[in-house]
């Protein structure tokens, strides 16, 4: 069990948010109401999604104060505690994207595939576009088109014909590039690796205790962040990180860790 | 991984995948702005109590559905792919779900947006603000006469005892059936002054498409100019606060009085 | 092809030609009726020409009988359109006529007979309902109704009939019931609709049914509508009315009156909102302005010729159980219960009854429960004393029914339609419906009516008249005309008359004595006498009693624990068909060939248009096959009857006399015999037409006897029509023969020579008042003429005046309802309708438009008492009473708007079954429920 404690606690959470989502809209519960994009905890706490807040400035409007105020507590919250633990303990298409990285393995599709070429700056490059379009086009140009509030508001309000957006997510992850919406593609992601990237929760790696087995690599989603392993003890420090724990769960050696960020022991370039 | 060090191929390398990402990023942007451009547009869309205009809902509007939640009849929805709408943000089909014009307007208090805006649907009673559902214009009813049988004559004016401002956003115009000699048409008659465009009447339609229809109000609607005021009715002076003659221009006076005058050619 | 339009021209012909041309109003109405119909139109109503047919019939739906053509395809009906030639309608329809076409094709229609059963497939009043045969569903009715018989005699089986039911249908069950089986328990949904109407034309006429016709709307120039919502309830005459409003805009005046704002007040010159009940001190008042301000109004010549004053005792309870302390009442129902017996007066009450020695406090002692009806002639003298105290102080202090107008308001609008009607020369017409009729003094309030056209002389002239609508297609047509309530017989014949008995025995071919002379039980006492045991079996034909019948907690109750058997003939299954023990699928009306007959005596026939859905078969053919399931023997021996003494007699050597035998079934007296068999068929009238009970039809049901049905081969519909028109011919119930309907667009009768009649009692429009030489006017109805005589008090020499060719004008105080809101109960109940909605839903909730339109009954209250009980609109509250509650959402504003303190709920939703609310409280003299109030209260669900 314990190599999947994080994974559980992760799910537990992704499916507790959704449970409460869903249970206002259908039951009128007031613990979480709303979606993604705005919530409100128990009618009086607003949260906002900072993207989604950023693209509504850029088109000019006049934002509303509970947008404002909710996008700043939870840019506060990732900025300094969480990182980018939004993208793996939050947003519901990690559960996909998860599984479709699995059944990769699974099926070693990366091994009989060639590697299709893909930046992981890709993400960077749709974030300012989308801002870009925003303004110009006076409206919220990446929220017409997320497939992770059109999966969330999905499974909330009803699905349409969004649950297609959900099968060409699962399908590019698993057919195309192995994590390739969120590694690659997602400027919610994008943002939420800038937001988090001096947070204090990280993951840290004891090279002392390391076997180089190489797990921990092989269940990353972000593989670059992991680059110290075996090399050097130190904090993963790189916003691409998502704290899923994966690593931690599956690192049999106890080479991997939560803790919180030193600021003092800065780490060594081996080379 | 480090870039440390670089060789001139990697540098051709490194501008290469600049080009290529500038590239595929015009691409993206032509299709996604298309399709943005597309959604936008979208003319025949209903929004709740106290949306702003169009075109500032649809900025400000974060798509959260909180609105959604408080409506207790269910009559709003976000849209959702395929609808053909704005994705995610709130709007109503009267004739699935009218909105019932709830004296409390749940929807619109809960918008953490402003995208529905409070104010616009408020009155003020003794200098304090209430809400009030008669304020909201979601969209105006219109009548189709080709196919509205009152108009024909059938005693049915099914919208008009639907309306919950009934006699005043719609009221009965009755004129004799000269053919029958001896009956009366009962029409009903759309105001747009008071209509909220709740949509009550075109829920209640009997037709088998409704002859009666909601239409955003920016559709639906002409606009008098602010030069002629009518001279019968004092409150229609309140048109003058925004008014202002410009320049006119007309093909013929496109040149000025000197180039015309100068001008022989048309001679 | 002949035209009503011809016939209809004949009678304006005859029209003083003066006053007929000084109209403007009738110079449009006769445009109207001489209205050139275009060509095309008239060549379509012959036959179609792309494999369609058209072909007439009459609407399905209410009391006005509009006229509508239907369009029949592949044995479909596939679309309808009014009908250019109907004279009520001229092609129009309301939004429920609109649909005629789609109310038979409901998804849930019955098709087949279904019986509650137990694994073993026995009856069981407990077991689920499952499908059976024709047969076995006979088999099973034979068995109960034996096992009725024997135990309780021909009172102890029943049959809820209707005002929906063809004339054809009522004749066959009146058979029937009366005939066959004995029993006058047979009693029609118009008891709930209509009888306060009844026997206030039979108390001031001597006959049923209105004086005047719709050409009166034309004519008028005063149009009140007191207590009736008509804008919705008779939507193409008020299409009329607001016709007549926009001819001479200031000239004609309508006054609406109601207890709540409703839509018929849009075009109203003077709306007044009266306190429930105070109907009766409004019309008190406006006689009291005729005789003691206006006496120049009153028309002496006509009164002293044509006018007996009357009055009748006030202690006649409420039509409650005259058991207070019946054990079936709740706890709390007994302090309303006790009022059957007597009741402490109000202030209110100690002035209007101040004439009779009582005050304020005084308990009045109900002791004319049972002799409700008896009435005494008085002088003049003592009709004005009795007026003396309904002054305009006194009644508007009574009557104001909205807390938010103020007196003087109120006051001004009661004089101003006093003078309405007062004026001189002022033409004036009064309508009203279940206002009056569904009242605890429905009686009253109907002669008050006549009281008030009577003293100005304006009644059964062209223009001039108070005329009471109907509510059914045919509570005329059949109901009153045919006579299926539990003491009539055809044409205004009674049971209890030795000679009207006589005759219907003679018509039918009975033995002498074979009809019981008792009259059976009213609409609510079957129901009453369900819950008491006393009915065994009941049969509902065409109606929904378990939804219609106010206190219904009790009566399905009844239905569903006691031992007893209760079949539900219908076309879809509503909460007669949940609550009864063997459901028979009905043919519905385009199924089958059939008459109506509309509130201006306006009868109308149509042919089967299609074949029935399913197994389904007519209820004609439902009652005839049980009559094949009785040998006269069985029913005809001496039988006992409770309350008559002796019981019925042995008719079976009269019998046997006239030629039956022992074996003789009540088929082969009733519906088979030679008198029958002489209409042959095929006839010319059903060309090209099918009739399924005649010769059966493509499907072949298994029938009765668990062979294919072929028919009975000989026209059955037309038989029942030439033989319930013996009833009225040369008495003033005069019809045309069965194929002359079938070529125009329906007669009122009576029809003479030929000719229909538009204003009855008047000698230049009646033949029979003309007949008369009784002078200008005879009214010349028989019943209830010979009285005897006395004062206010009552009855000072009891030796019977006769009254030939008069009519009377009764003097009728104010008193208060049976319910009045106190501390618990704190709100008044008003129950009705919408004009979506056909009674209790069970054709037009099934038509989608209309149901998405009005998908459910709201509680319409006024804001302010909302918002006192803490609710919004639009959320949901109970309804409750003391009998019974229910849940309904809140409309504070919409079509009705009630005054503070009373809420609207209308009737029409099963969901909302508003009736479980209602009080059982009816008129003591009609025996019609008064739905229109009781009390309850309302608190948040």
């Amino acid at each position: 069990m314990k190599n999947y404690r994080y994974l559980i606690l992760r799910r537990l959470t992704q499916i507790t948010l959704l449970v409460l989502y869903v249970g206002a809209n259908a039951w009128g519960w007031k613990m979480l109401q709303g979606n993604l994009s705005t919530s409100s905890i128990l009618g009086a706490i607003p949260l906002s999604d900072p993207y989604a807040v950023i693209q509504i400035a850029v088109t000019g409007a006049s934002l509303g104060m509970d947008i404002l105020l909710g996008a700043l507590i939870v840019t506060l919250f990732y900025g300094v505690i969480g990182g980018r633990a939004f993208c793996s303990w939050v947003c519901p298409i990690n559960i996909i994207t998860d599984t479709a990285a699995w059944l990769r393995r699974a099926l070693k599709f990366s091994e009989v595939q060639k590697r299709f070429y893909m930046s992981r700056s890709l993400r960077y490059w749709i974030l300012g576009l989308s801002l870009i379009l925003s303004a110009l086009m006076g409206v919220a140009a990446f929220e017409l088109i997320s497939p992770i509030s059109m999966a969330h508001r999905g499974l909330i309000f009803g699905m349409g014909m969004g649950g297609g957006a959900l099968i060409v997510i699962f399908l590019f992850d698993l057919l195309v590039h192995e994590n390739g919406w969120c590694g690659y593609v997602c400027p919610l992601g994008a943002t939420y690796s800038l937001i988090g990237k001096f947070s204090l929760i990280r993951v840290f790696h004891d090279a002392e205790k390391c076997t180089d087995c190489r797990s921990c690599i092989t269940v990353c989603p972000e593989k670059e962040v992991l680059h110290m392993i075996n090399r050097s003890s130190e904090s993963v420090l790189m916003g691409e990180c998502t704290n899923c724990g994966r690593c931690v769960d599956v690192c049999q050696e106890d080479a991997l860790g939560f803790s919180i960020r030193s600021f003092t022991k800065q780490p060594k370039d081996e080379e | 991984m480090t870039m440390s060090t670089k060789t001139p191929n990697d540098r051709r390398r490194f501008l290469l995948s600049i080009a290529r990402g500038i590239g595929l990023s015009a691409m993206g942007a032509l299709v996604w702005s298309a399709y943005v451009g597309e959604v936008k547009a979208a003319p025949l869309v209903l929004r709740p109590p106290g949306a702003l205009d169009e075109a500032e809902f649809i900025k400000n509007c974060i798509k959260c559905g909180l609105c959604v939640e408080a409506c207790p009849y269910d009559t709003l929805i976000l849209a959702r792919p395929g609808d053909n709408l704005p994705i995610g943000t709130p709007f109503f089909t009267p004739r699935s779900v009218p909105c019932y014009m709830c004296t409390d307007i749940p929807c619109v208090p809960v918008c953490p947006s402003g995208a529905l805006n409070e104010p616009s649907v408020s009155s003020y009673v003794k200098s304090k603000a209430v809400l009030d559902i008669n304020k909201s214009r979601m969209g105006l009813a219109v009548v189709d006469e080709s196919s509205c049988i009152a108009v024909w004559g059938i005693q049915c004016d099914a919208c008009y005892r639907a309306c919950p401002l009934l006699g005043e956003a719609i009221t009965i115009e009755t004129s004799k059936n000269e053919r029958t000699g001896k009956h009366a048409f009962l029409k009903p008659v759309v105001h747009a002054d008071v209509c909220t465009g709740c949509g009550m009447c075109e829920h209640a339609c009997v037709t088998e498409i409704a002859a009666i229809h909601i239409f955003p109000r920016a559709l639906a609607m002409g606009k008098v100019g602010d030069h002629y005021i009518k001279g019968w009715d004092k409150t229609d002076e309140k048109r003058l606060e925004g008014a202002s003659i410009e320049v006119t221009k007309t093909k013929i006076s496109e040149k000025s009085a000197l180039d015309s005058l100068n001008d022989e050619g048309g001679l | 092809m002949e035209r009503t339009s011809d016939s209809t021209k004949g009678a304006f012909m005859s029209l003083d030609r003066r006053e007929f041309l000084k109209s403007a109003a009738a110079a449009s109405a006769a445009t109207a009726i001489g209205m050139a119909v275009p060509a095309s139109v008239e060549a379509a109503a012959v036959q179609g020409q792309a494999g369609w047919r058209w072909d007439k019939a009459a609407c399905r739906f209410c009391g006005t009988g509009c006229g509508i053509m239907m369009a029949t395809k592949d044995d479909r009906i596939v679309a309808v359109k009014g009908d250019p030639l109907a004279p009520v309608n001229r092609g129009l329809n309301c939004i429920k006529g609109y649909f005629n076409a789609k109310i038979m094709y409901g998804a849930d229609r019955l098709t087949q007979p279904l019986l509650r059963m137990n694994d073993k497939g026995q009856f069981d009043k407990q077991g689920k309902f499952k499908p059976v045969s024709w047969k076995r569903a006979f088999d099973e009715m034979e068995i109960h109704i034996k096992s009725a018989l024997k135990e309780k005699g021909p009172t102890g089986i029943a049959m809820f009939s209707s005002g929906q039911q063809t004339a054809m249908e009522g004749h066959a069950a009146l058979k029937l019931m009366k005939a066959g089986f004995r029993t006058n328990n047979i009693d029609p949904n118009a008891r709930l609709c209509m009888a306060s109407a009844v026997t206030g034309f039979m108390n001031v006429f001597g006959a049923d049914e209105p004086s005047g016709c719709y050409e009166d709307i034309e004519l008028a120039e005063t149009i009140v509508a007191f207590g009736s919502n008509m804008a919705e309830m008779h939507p193409i005459l008020w299409s009329r009315v607001s016709d007549r409003k926009l001819s001479n805009p200031d000239k004609v005046q309508v006054v609406v009156l109601s207890t709540y704002k409703h839509r018929t007040m849009d075009l109203a010159d003077v709306e007044i909102i009266f306190k429930p009940n105070t109907d009766l001190a409004i019309w008190n008042y406006i006689a009291r302005e005729i005789v003691y301000n206006h006496p120049e109004a009153m028309d002496k010549e006509f009164l002293d010729k044509n006018i007996v004053f009357a009055t009748g005792p006030v202690d006649i309870g409420y039509g409650l159980r005259e058991d207070i302390h019946h054990p079936k009442y709740g706890a709390k129902e007994l302090d309303t219960a006790a009022k059957q017996k007597s009741k402490v007066l109000t202030a209110d009450e100690g002035v209007s009854l101040g004439y009779l020695g009582y005050k304020e406090g005084d308990t009045l002692e109900m002791k004319n429960t049972n002799d409700a009806n008896k009435h005494w002639k008085i002088t003049f003298e003592e009709f004005k004393k009795g007026l003396a105290p309904y002054t305009l102080d006194y009644v508007a202090h009574v009557s104001k029914g909205d807390a938010d107008e103020s007196m003087e308001s109120y006051k001004a609008k009661l004089k101003k339609m006093a003078d309405l009607y007062i004026e001189k020369k002022r033409k004036c017409l009064t309508f009203w419906t279940m206002g009056f009729n569904q009242h605890t003094r429905g009686t009253w309030v109907n002669e008050q009516a006549y009281m008030v056209h009577f003293l100005l002389g304006k009644q059964a002239k062209p223009g001039n008249g108070a005329f009471s609508l109907t509510g059914q297609p045919s509570a005329c047509g059949t109901a009153r005309e045919v006579g299926t309530f539990s003491h009539r017989l055809p044409a205004d014949m009674v049971v209890m008359n030795p000679a009207h008995r006589k005759m219907a025995e003679g018509i039918w071919a009975l033995p002498d004595g074979t009809i019981n002379p008792k009259a059976g039980s009213h609409f609510t006492q079957i129901h009453r006498d369900l819950e008491d045991g006393k009915v065994k079996f009941a049969w509902v034909s065409v109606c929904n009693p378990y939804q219609d019948t106010g206190n219904a907690d009790h009566w399905i109750k009844a239905a569903r624990n006691m031992d007893n058997f209760i079949v539900t003939s219908d076309g879809y299954p509503g909460i007669s068909a949940k609550v009864s023990d063997l459901i028979l699928p009905s043919a519905m009306m385009y199924e089958k060939w059939g008459a109506y007959g509309n509130a201006e005596r306006r009868t109308q026939h149509w042919r089967q248009q299609v074949t029935p859905m399913g197994d389904s078969m007519s209820d004609t053919w439902q009652f005839v096959e049980l009559s094949k399931r009785f040998t006269i023997k069985e029913v005809w021996g001496a039988q006992p009857i409770p309350g008559l003494d002796g019981g019925l007699p042995d008719v079976m050597g009269k019998a046997k006399a006239m030629g039956y035998n022992d074996n003789s079934t009540l088929y082969d007296v009733l519906f088979g015999n030679a008198r029958a068999k002489a209409f042959k068929w095929p006839d010319p009238v059903g060309k090209g037409y099918q009739n399924s009970e005649v010769e059966g039809d493509k499907r072949n049901v298994i029938g009765s006897d668990g062979k294919p049905f072929k028919g009975y081969g000989f026209f059955i519909q037309k038989y029942l029509w030439e033989e319930y028109r013996k009833f009225g011919d040369g008495h003033g119930h005069d019809y045309a023969d069965f194929d002359t309907y079938h070529r125009v667009r329906g007669l009122k009768w009576p029809v003479v020579d030929g000719k229909e009649t538009f204003w009855r009692y008047n000698a230049k429009y009646d033949p029979y008042a003309k007949k008369a030489n009784n002078g200008a006017f005879a009214f010349y109805g028989h019943a209830f003429k010979d009285i005897p005589t006395g004062n206010l008090k009552g009855v000072t020499n009891s030796a019977k005046v006769n009254l030939d060719n008069k009519a009377k004008i009764f003097f009728r105080p104010y008193m208060e309802p049976t319910e009045v809101p106190d501390k618990n109960y704190d709100i008044w109940l008003c129950t009705g309708r919408v004009l979506e909605h056909w009674h209790s839903g069970t054709m037009t909730m099934r038509v989608p438009e209309l149901y998405r339109a009005v998908p459910e009954a709201l509680c319409y209250m006024h804001p302010a008492d909302a918002e006192k009980r803490g609710v919004k609109r639009g959320e949901m509250v109970w309804v409750e009473s003391r009998r019974g509650k229910v849940k309904a959402h809140v409309e504070t504003r919409g079509r009705n708007r009630p005054p503070k303190g009373l809420v609207f709920v209308p009737w029409f939703d099963e969901k909302v079954f508003i009736n479980k609310v209602c009080l059982d409280h009816t008129c003591p003299i009609s025996k019609q429920i008064d739905h229109k109030k009781c009390a309850v209260k309302i608190y948040k669900a």
